[in-house]
């Protein structure tokens, strides 16, 4: 597999009129090609904070960030759909082409395309208060493939979700992601998500976030993310993580 | 598609509800200034002081038939509209200035609060010892006081739009301008629309109060100059005409917002 970002020794200190506060620690993380890495930490950890800085919207303190491509592409999918209420789902698909000035006619056919393949061509004029949860953050995935990126950022795409829509929801997306043969980075809290969908998971530390472990999801039967959380072995990975992540219930 | 006689029962019902407080409306009017005229002519209240309909419609007669009453009415409106189009349009680009250069809004921030809070009034007579006893005093008395407003709320519907959607475009690397044209602006527009509202009745309160302080022409002018010769017939015809200016701007602007909302969402 062909490696696409070596992340090394990258710290991150916050600025506060209080003072410093260490957001992440030493992280050293390679990416490679196909891969679907899942970061798991407890809220308020700073796993945000590592997703903004590979998105380049937030800088770092130290460390070294190599890009093994040239111009190597990444795309931000956030936590909310953050559809623009005003323009139609085609509009809001191609808002990313457009903000970047390629809005070509095969970029268009190719969104158009995405849409038709993901159950949204129906919906192309309609409006984002149209649509169910599920389907605009359908949309917003496909807006974020439109721009072809290299290595896809998922900033916990499904917390918004009620639990039933989720779990299908993560599903499709699973589907289209493969699909299109993308590179995954997602945070997110939730543990199962976490080993019902990726192919390495990264288990963060609290504040300051340090890689605690690192997982080779290998189920026994691996399939789509619904069907794998039935797999035997999805417990074991769980407990595992669990342990590392030292939730504290008081 | 045929109505089930239920829905035409509701319709009829709606219709009928909607013709009754018009109806009603009407009434209260008609009846105010019934009231009004025999209270007055039967000295239950004072006629010197709080005129009488019949002597109003007479005044506003004799004011048409001068031939200034139009003039009078036209300066105010030009007032008015001169304001209101200036409110909006400065306060619009204030507002994009304060939102891209958040330093200068911070600088500006007491300034700001001090001349929202000051009664604009007070430095009226400076204005007119700056712009001069004309209509720019009173376009600038008007202007002053509703240019912080739509200022203010703009500004705050800038600020309250939703960060993901600043932070989509900062993944896409967006610049300033594409931000403001594709989010900010867009995004805003019903915030815009709605400190129309608001402005039309600020631009009338600073209209008033200019022709108050200093003119020759205006609705205004024609209530103090009613007040200083104690001609009070002539005070309410002023009073009377200006409500039904005030109600047939406020109902153009509220149609102007129907339409513009209608066609956005």
């Amino acid at each position: 597999m062909t490696k696409l970002l070596e992340i090394k020794n990258l710290s991150k200190n916050y600025q506060t009129l209080k003072g410093e506060i260490p957001a992440i620690l030493n992280i050293d993380l390679d990416v490679y090609d196909g891969e679907f890495i899942a970061i798991v930490g407890s809220s308020g950890c700073g796993k945000s904070t590592l997703l903004n800085i590979l998105a380049n919207l937030d800088n770092y303190t130290s460390g070294v960030i190599n890009y093994h491509k040239k111009n190597l592409k990444i795309g931000y999918m956030l936590q909310e759909d953050a559809l623009f209420p005003w323009l139609t789902i085609l509009d809001n698909a191609l808002l990313g082409l457009k903000i970047e000035k390629k809005l070509t006619e095969s970029n268009i056919a190719y969104v158009k395309n995405l849409l038709q393949t993901y159950g949204l061509g129906d919906f192309l004029d309609k409006y984002p208060s149209e649509l169910s949860g599920g389907m605009k953050q359908r949309v917003a995935l496909i807006r974020t493939l439109a721009i072809k990126p290299d290595i896809l950022l998922l900033d916990e795409p499904f917390s918004a979700l009620d639990y039933q829509s989720r779990l299908a929801v993560s599903n499709d997306v699973y589907k289209i992601i493969k699909k299109e043969h993308k590179t995954v980075i997602m945070i997110t809290h939730d543990i199962a998500e976490a080993i019902s969908l990726a192919s390495r998971i990264v288990v963060l530390s609290k504040r300051p976030a340090k890689i605690k472990s690192i997982y080779e999801v290998k189920l026994a039967n691996p399939s789509d993310p619904i069907s794998n959380r039935q797999d035997k072995k999805f417990t074991t990975y769980y407990d595992q993580i669990w342990r590392d992540l030292d939730v504290n219930v008081a | 598609m045929s109505m089930s006689p239920e829905q035409k029962a509701f319709l009829a019902k709606r219709k009928k509800e909607k013709l009754l407080i018009r109806l009603i409306q009407i009434l209260i009017v008609v009846s105010f200034f019934i009231l009004w005229e025999l209270s007055a002519q039967h000295g239950l209240i004072n006629e010197f002081v709080f005129s009488k309909p019949s002597s109003i419609f007479q005044t506003i007669y004799q004011l048409i038939l001068a031939n200034n009453l139009f003039n009078h009415i036209f300066t105010t409106l030009y007032e008015i509209i001169i304001a209101f189009v200036l409110g909006i349009v400065l306060g619009f680009g204030i507002a994009i200035l304060l939102y891209e250069f958040p330093l200068l809004a911070k600088i500006l921030d007491p300034f700001l609060t001090m001349l929202n809070s000051l009664p604009k009034v007070a430095i009226g007579p400076l204005i007119i010892i700056i712009a001069g006893a004309n209509i720019k005093s009173v376009i600038t008395m008007a202007l002053l006081i509703n240019l912080i407003v739509s200022v203010m709320t703009i500004y705050n519907g800038f600020q309250n739009i939703d960060s993901h959607k600043i932070k989509l475009l900062n993944s896409f690397n967006a610049t300033k301008m594409q931000k403001l044209t594709t989010l900010i602006i867009p995004a805003s527009y019903s915030t815009i629309i709605s400190s129309l509202k608001l402005n039309i009745s600020m631009s009338q309160i600073g209209v008033i109060m200019g022709e108050f302080l200093v003119s020759k022409e205006g609705i205004g002018y024609l209530i103090i100059y009613g007040t200083q010769v104690f001609n009070l017939s002539l005070v309410m015809s002023g009073i009377l005409i200006l409500i039904i200016i005030s109600f047939i701007l406020y109902k153009l602007v509220v149609a102007l917002e129907h339409k513009l909302l209608k066609n956005k969402s």
